[in-house]
């Protein structure tokens, strides 16, 4: 049976090789014969009307092969980008929807905003000639922020979008929230901002494309986190290619966090274009035009109250937020601070009545959507705030007020009051854990010392859950889903036992290569180095979702453990017919086919050689080959959840907060391979701590620039910024997923930031601070201080 | 203009555009597309490679500041001569499970291993001080930090041998 290598084990990964000794292949790695370069001119204006562009000196500039514009979008008649999500206020009135022309056309509406291509036989060529262009805008003033965004008299975005309002959602018993507040012995307000970031994957975005007039088929080479579904909503939406005449290819991709799950008007452009120019043609972005185009994520506004009774029970809690969604929607946009932001308010707690009201607003910004955690990570935060706000208003212990209040082992199943229901947790295992790991008890000498050297040290804590695992089909379509959310694997056993995966899911840093690689060694006994896994090329995989919203684990290898079992009931009919037994007598165990109860055995191996050579085989019953396919759509979301502690000590001279300590206990489920969840779960915790303390992406209102427009500008979290931190897994097994997984990528970005600012909080505490906007940067911290009650120094 | 240098070992002589960076050449004209470009401000570090034995960002130097020097690029980096193995560091990145999407990890490489070869008995702080020139989105660093000390672990130890 050779070397199976199964769940639970830690092997080093399949696709390690090829990225240590440089060999991997990334779209900028990409050449295709008589390629062209495109380039894209930008909107340097946040809002201004487009009166004209004229093409005429960049067309005559060296090495140029075409200008397109909007103009030439709307001769061709295409489609606008598609949001995949259509939401409706409380009485059932969509969204307001307006169209989102892949090139401007009549207006731009961000800085970044694409008005023009140029395609030249060199970047350089193209890049020249890019300047040339000569493009009339009438500017208007720009409106960046939603509180803005929202006043009479401000800017408008759209004729037919009144006071920039997409919608109006609410989620919740308004009434009941209402009747619980007016008998709370005691409620807790918080005003808080979730600061807008900038996903930054390292490898910025790219896209090669191309077209074979003999076949009549478009090939696009995009860094993407789902080609089918860009294939989809690209091909059928916007250009009207038949999707058999449209292969869509995102090889190695060098990281998403959500910024490449959207279909982008870049795609939707270089792959119309390499028609008109009958050459391919690539583009890779700089990362400058990453900051202005790369979608952001957050930009949120709230104000929450939460109602308790006189022993700290949460009684109801009621949210109203204001999120940015940036200057058109998105393919997920409108999704993000609703439909996955709103459920998850409930966290780990029993709180019985909550009310959610999220108005969806368009300013003069990059559009805004998923990035890692989308929508959870932000309900985290209101909720593990305000739960700290009131146990330091009501003289509770903050550790104290949460067991009050959280969701008991034995209660779940747990139905929430918004929506969701969980299937399995243990919250208060994962804190205990949690309070043990992060040496809570020795907290007291460890401030004691650090404020002998003029240091406040202050500790944090965040509970949360997620939803995660997206989605099942039939709910996320109540909710808005304009597609399923299903996954597919196919199992491919070749004739000498070797098997190759194809599986719609899409890695892009995970380890899938490795993980998935695991599961079929271990069902099918083969070995690990005998098992590889395609994805990421509409040709070679049938069909899939992609990666995004921790789902390709739940989703993915659900379908691919569904899959594999097939390969063993049909493996069980031919070793029935060549061990000449009944099936129901067979037994597959570790890699062999039996029939029980005798040493009759047959290798796996033997039966895919059977069913390549049918000889002797009951071909009148059974097809030969072995080769099976499964789709696979969940019953209910998965719901991660767990504890972080985060420490940290603040130098009152500078306002700098350092992180000293961290720690997670996460109960992810069944894990497959610990190696990587904790890579997954360390990647996470920073990406958090990124949003807590450094990353912040700033526009100027009135004139809609951005002015965190580049790495210098935008703080990324280096590896300076963080101490060693301590990773736990406490789980408890989802009870519809087939191996009991609940999913890993976005738990760490979920639980920091709450746990980050709530220890900076309490390390000043003692001035009277009780709230801090992230992110904690020296300057927001030493002008807090400043303007403190007390003291600034520490003794 | 013509240059002439030594590629990963191998006498090399190019024709380029004086305005020509280093980055681009490896990548455009010799093929060599492990070193990455992440960046337009020489912050991301994802094009370190090593001239004449000292870490650059590759993205930041013109190619005619090659003639007659030495470079390597992650392509060269190896283990003994002759032995067809990985490098001790890249090595210890793969244990270690210090790279993820992989765009990051070159510069890295090539960041850790001039590290440990200026230093040999790294402190946890000295690395991730060392590091500071190379972002990396994926790891929170913590396992490329860990890579790094036992690459240059076993960079000492193979220099004992």
């Amino acid at each position: 049976m050779g070397n199976v290598i199964g769940i639970g084990a830690s092997p080093k990964r399949k696709e390690d090789q090829r990225f240590l000794t440089g060999r991997g292949n990334y779209v900028s790695d990409i050449k295709r014969p008589g390629m062209t370069a495109g380039v894209f001119v930008r909107s340097l204006h946040g809002h201004a009307i487009l009166r004209g562009i004229d093409k005429s000196a960049a067309l005559a500039a060296p090495g140029v092969v075409a200008v397109l514009t909007g103009e030439d979008v709307a001769a061709d008649k295409l489609g606008s980008l598609p949001c995949g999500w259509g939401i409706s206020d409380a009485k059932g009135v969509p969204m307001k929807e307006p169209p989102f022309p892949m090139l401007a056309q009549g207006k731009v509406r961000f800085v970044g905003d694409m008005v023009a291509f140029v395609i030249a036989e060199t970047p350089e060529q193209a890049n020249a000639a890019a300047e040339l262009l000569t493009v009339d805008y009438e500017v208007l003033p720009s409106v960046v922020g939603v509180l803005e965004a929202v006043r009479p008299g401000a800017p408008q975005l759209f004729d037919d979008v009144p006071n920039n309002i997409c919608c109006d959602w609410e989620l919740g018993d308004k009434a009941a929230v209402e009747t619980a507040f007016r008998k709370a012995a005691h409620v807790a307000k918080l005003s808080l901002v979730n600061n807008r970031l900038i996903g930054n994957p390292m490898e910025p975005r790219a896209a090669i494309a191309e077209f074979e007039p003999g076949t009549d088929r478009f090939t696009l080479w995009t860094t993407s986190q789902f080609p089918h579904v860009v294939r989809f909503l690209m091909g059928a939406l916007v250009l009207n290619i038949p999707q058999h005449k449209l292969r869509v290819v995102a090889p190695d991709v060098g990281g998403g966090f959500g910024v490449k799950q959207f279909h982008y008007g870049e795609e939707a452009v270089i792959t119309w274009a390499a028609k008109r120019v009958k050459r391919p043609i690539k583009w890779v972005a700089s990362r400058s035009e990453g900051y202005v185009s790369d979608r952001h994520g957050r930009d949120h506004v709230t104000e929450a109250e939460l109602a308790l009774d006189e022993y700290g029970k949460f009684l109801a809690f009621r949210v109203n937020t204001l999120a940015n969604m940036g200057g058109y929607l998105s393919t997920f946009g409108p999704n993000i601070p609703t439909n996955l932001y709103g459920p998850l308010l409930g966290g780990v707690y029993t709180t019985p009545a909550i009310y959610c009201n999220v108005k969806v607003v368009f300013t003069n910004t990059v559009p805004v959507d998923a990035y890692r955690g989308a929508g959870r990570p932000e309900a985290t935060f209101v909720l593990e705030r305000i739960v700290d706000v009131a146990a330091s208003e009501m003289g509770i212990d903050r550790v104290e007020i949460r067991r009050r209040n959280m969701i008991p082992k034995e209660a779940y199943p747990y139905q929430t009051p918004v929506l969701v229901q969980y299937d399995s947790g243990d919250p208060m295992g994962c804190l205990d854990g949690a309070l043990v790991a992060a040496d809570v008890k020795g907290f007291g000498v460890r401030k004691a010392a650090s404020a002998s050297k003029g240091k406040f040290r202050g500790l944090g804590y965040s509970t949360y859950v997620e939803a995660c695992g997206l989605a099942p089909s039939r709910f996320a379509g109540r909710l808005g889903a304009r597609g399923g959310l299903y996954e597919s694997a196919t199992v491919r056993v070749h004739p000498t036992g070797q098997v190759t995966v194809m599986i719609g899911t899409h890695n892009h840093g995970q380890g899938h290569e490795t993980t998935f690689a695991q599961i079929v060694s271990e069902k099918l006994g083969v070995s690990f180095e005998n098992v590889d896994i395609v994805f990421g090329d509409t040709d070679r995989v049938q069909f899939g979702m992609g990666t995004y919203g921790s789902r390709s684990l739940v989703v993915g290898g659900a379908a691919l453990s569904k899959a594999t079992d097939k390969v063993i009931a049909k493996g069980k009919k031919i070793a029935a017919h060549l061990l000449e037994a009944a099936e129901v007598d067979i037994q597959f165990e570790a890699g062999n086919f039996s029939v029980a109860g005798t040493d009759r055995t047959k290798s796996f191996e033997d039966i895919a050689g059977a069913a390549y050579v049918p000889h002797n085989y009951p071909l009148e019953v059974l097809e030969p080959g072995l080769e099976e396919q499964a789709y696979y759509d969940p019953v209910n979301f998965t719901y991660p959840g767990g504890c972080h502690i985060a420490e940290v000590e603040v130098d009152p001279e500078t306002g700098t907060v350092t992180l000293v300590n961290y720690t997670a206990v996460d109960d992810v489920g069944t894990v497959i391979n610990p190696m990587i969840v904790e890579g997954q779960l360390h990647g996470g915790i920073v990406q958090g701590v990124g949003q807590a303390l450094f990353e912040n992406a700033v526009y100027d209102e009135g004139s809609g620039q951005l002015l965190s427009g580049s790495l210098m500008d935008y703080c990324m979290p280096r590896a300076d910024h963080m101490p060693m931190m301590k990773v736990e897994t406490h789980s408890t097994l989802c009870t519809h997923t087939p191996m009991g997984v609940k999913g890993c990528g976005e738990v760490g970005t979920i639980g920091s930031p709450a746990a980050v600012i709530n220890a900076v909080v309490d390390a000043l505490a003692h001035l009277g601070v009780t709230h801090v906007d992230m992110p904690a940067t020296p300057n927001r911290i030493w002008r807090l201080l400043q303007n403190a009650s007390l003291p600034v120094a520490a003794e | 203009m013509q240059i002439s240098f030594t590629l990963n070992g191998r006498p090399t002589t190019v024709d380029v555009e004086p305005a020509t960076l280093v980055a681009e050449l490896l990548r455009e004209q010799l093929n060599l597309t492990g070193t990455h470009i992440g960046c337009d401000t020489s912050q991301c570090g994802a094009c370190v490679v090593h001239l004449n034995g000292l870490p650059v960002k590759s993205c930041t130097l013109l190619a005619p500041a090659l003639d007659g020097a030495t470079l390597l690029t992650i392509e060269g980096l190896q283990g003994a001569p002759g032995s067809n193995q990985m490098h001790p560091m890249q090595e210890a990145f793969r244990e270690h499970h210090g790279l993820q999407c992989g765009f990051c990890t070159p510069g890295m490489l090539m960041t850790a291993v001039a590290l440990a070869t200026e230093k040999p008995n790294l402190t946890e702080a000295e690395v991730r001080h060392g590091l500071e020139g190379n972002i990396c989105r994926c790891t929170g660093y913590q396992n490329i930090v860990i890579s790094v000390m036992a690459g240059a672990a076993a960079m000492n130890a193979a220099k004992g041998e």
